[in-house]
């Protein structure tokens, strides 16, 4: 890949850009159109963009699965840990009104964390089962160890 | 205050457990968190039926979004009555997986099962708690993805293809329900089981909904594995890690009867729908010709494992029996087999992985003479054995006795006979298993071959002793799916 400049002078371009976006579908998601789920893949694919680009080893480097792995269970987490504060406040399971004084800053702020736990997730998983693939370990699975 | 969330806790415990397990990343632990997330979750259940019998039906709104807008989750006697019988055999299965999982699972992924497990236990639960038609199928999804997985840690290689074909099977079953759940949609405009229920009835008669009942019953079939849609069923069994098969086999199928019992009485109103669609007699044939076919395979087979598997298929033959009976006796005992034979075939699934820990393979002539070798592991083999062939003094007995009441009370004694013809059928392969390990000898130059460890007898045990109690003294059991029966034909006379 080192001769392919134009290649990787536009990747090292879009990548941020990529990234930015995927943040503005996550966190502008309450507003328009997008959400947890699409910013996720949005964010993986500039990763997978990397690692196409530079090489499996060179994206395990900046993504160590050890932390990819966590990052697959915070997001369940998060979203579950929202869930049981609101039972905390004294709310049903889920229910976002009582997480703010106000019940409509409330529901923005339960949706908004249970977004980025889905996109956490969403995102991790992606680059999981990109790297698992890429990597061609003989055992299933093996590229995750 | 806790007990008003215990609806919600039900299913989310085991949910956050799930991923725990993987920020922990070692197996023993992982274990030991499943173990207090799985008895936690059976306290749940037990607290949630007595609350049950106490003040009748339990609803909780998710997200403070009251039905049948929000997503609802409601615990009748029926829900009830699953939520214990799956939590309980989950509870029982995590002491005896530690010594199993290590024998059967690569040690680096020991964590990872514990995962899939809280995962499949959660979606379970989900799906028997839950009010609404669409979130039912999220929570099947669930569980289905897990048990993929679970099946396919099993070390032989052809545990991968098991998974694999359960996979698409799986899959279409799935996209059959979601599907037939679209064209109720489209018709009532809700998704809650409740709203449905008093929607649909005055519906019923439009070509939209009759292709629904068709779909989900189509898409349902293949979950709990009804003849002819059973092909998935008994190599995932054979081939999947023993803790696995036990789990399964007493509660993934059982509630998938559940769902069936669920979309043909509450939402399309009991029997009433049989007028215009003759499910009950499709379902009928074909509970019957499970319970025949499959018990007269299971005769032939070699592999202890696969043997057991057909007779679970022959078994979930006469739990769709009883529930196309459609009356009391009948449904009362198909809903009380759902309770009988996860314990009995838990039991012998059991007693299968405590034989596969010493001897290291389930082949029948692997068990010669063991009934001398493994003295506790056999007997519990035969007391479930006993309670499959419908022995007095066993839960077999119990179940099989209500349905040939309520076939009798239909006046179909031929449906009476085919019960008792396949209870026979059950004799010949239980014998034979019997036969082997107490009548021929150990071959010679064997190993020495102990009893199986504590941790794996204590739960075998404790099942064996449920199957002989609530034989004996079934007014618990009976009570409760009596009740059930009554809550779900009696609102629609």
């Amino acid at each position: 890949m080192k001769r392919k400049a134009v290649l990787r002078v536009t990747a090292k371009m879009l990548i941020p850009m990529i990234m930015l976006f995927a943040l503005y579908v996550q966190f502008h998601g309450d507003f328009g159109p997008g959400g947890g789920f699409q910013a996720g893949v949005i964010f993986a694919s500039a990763f997978i963009l990397y690692a196409l680009l530079f090489g499996v080893a060179n994206a395990r480097r900046v993504a160590p699965p050890g932390f990819v792995r966590a990052s697959l269970s915070f997001g369940v987490l998060l979203y579950a840990g929202v869930g049981v504060a609101g039972l905390f406040l004294g709310g049903n399971y889920l229910d976002y009104s009582v997480l703010a004084d106000d019940p409509v800053h409330g529901q923005h702020l339960g949706i908004m964390l249970i977004e980025f736990g889905v996109g956490t997730t969403v995102a991790s998983a992606m680059i999981t089962i990109f790297l698992i693939f890429a990597g061609q370990d003989p055992e299933i699975g093996g590229g995750e160890r | 205050m806790i007990l008003l969330h215990l609806p919600a806790l039900q299913v989310v415990v085991p949910l956050m457990a799930a991923p725990a397990c993987v920020l922990l990343r070692h197996g023993r632990i992982a274990w030991a968190l499943a173990l207090v997330v799985t008895w936690t979750a059976f306290a749940v259940a037990l607290a949630l039926l007595l609350q049950v019998i106490d003040s009748g039906p339990i609803s909780y709104a998710m997200g403070g979004w009251a039905p049948p807008w929000g997503i609802e989750y409601r615990v009748d006697t029926l829900a009830a009555f699953i939520l214990v019988i799956v939590t309980s055999i989950g509870a029982l299965v995590v002491p005896f997986a530690r010594a199993s999982v290590e024998r059967e699972v690569a040690s680096d992924r020991i964590y990872l099962f514990y995962t899939m497990y809280l995962l499949c236990l959660s979606g379970l639960l989900g799906i028997t708690i839950t009010g609404d038609a669409f979130n039912l199928f999220v929570f099947l999804e669930i569980s289905s993805l897990s048990s993929y997985v679970l099946i396919s840690l099993g070390r032989d290689r052809r545990a991968l293809t098991a998974a694999f074909r359960y996979l698409i099977l799986g899959t279409i079953g799935a996209t059959f329900y979601i599907i037939g759940v679209g064209m109720i949609y489209m018709v009532t405009g809700t998704l809650n089981i409740a709203d449905l229920a008093s929607k649909l009835p005055a519906m019923a008669d439009s070509r939209t909904v009759h292709m629904a009942l068709a779909f989900l019953t189509v898409g349902i079939s293949l979950k709990l594995a009804l003849f002819p849609l059973h092909l998935w069923l008994p190599n995932a069994y054979a081939f999947a890690p023993t803790a696995v098969t036990v789990f399964l086999a007493a509660t993934a199928t059982k509630v998938a009867v559940y769902v069936m019992i669920r979309i043909v009485y509450t939402v399309f109103g009991g029997p009433a729908i049989f007028e215009q669609m003759p499910i009950d007699e499709m379902l009928m044939g074909l509970g019957m010709l499970s319970m025949i076919g499959a018990s007269l395979v299971a005769i032939f087979q070699d592999n202890v494992k696969r043997l057991l598997a057909y007779s679970s298929l022959s078994q979930i033959g006469y739990m769709v029996l009883g529930l196309s009976l459609a009356n009391v006796s009948g449904l009362a005992g198909g809903i009380v087999h759902i309770f009988n034979h996860a314990m009995m075939k838990a039991a012998l699934f059991m007693a299968v992985g405590c034989i596969f820990y010493r001897v290291g393979s389930v082949h029948i002539d692997a068990l010669a003479g063991l009934g001398r070798r493994m003295p506790l592991t056999m007997a519990g083999f035969v007391i479930g054995g006993l309670s499959l062939i419908g022995a007095p003094l066993t839960v077999g007995f119990v179940s099989k006795w209500y349905l040939i009441q309520g076939a009798l009370e239909r006046g179909l004694w031929p449906v009476a006979l085919v019960i008792l013809a396949s209870g026979l059928l059950a004799l010949i392969y239980v014998w034979r298993i019997v036969e082997v390990a107490y009548f021929r000898p150990s071959p010679d130059g064997a190993t020495e071959i102990r009893e199986a460890p504590l941790s794996m007898l204590i739960p075998l045990g404790v099942l064996c002793v449920a199957c002989i109690y609530f034989g004996i003294d079934a007014t618990a059991t009976m009570d409760l799916a009596t009740a059930a029966a009554v809550e779900l034909i009696g609102s629609h006379p």
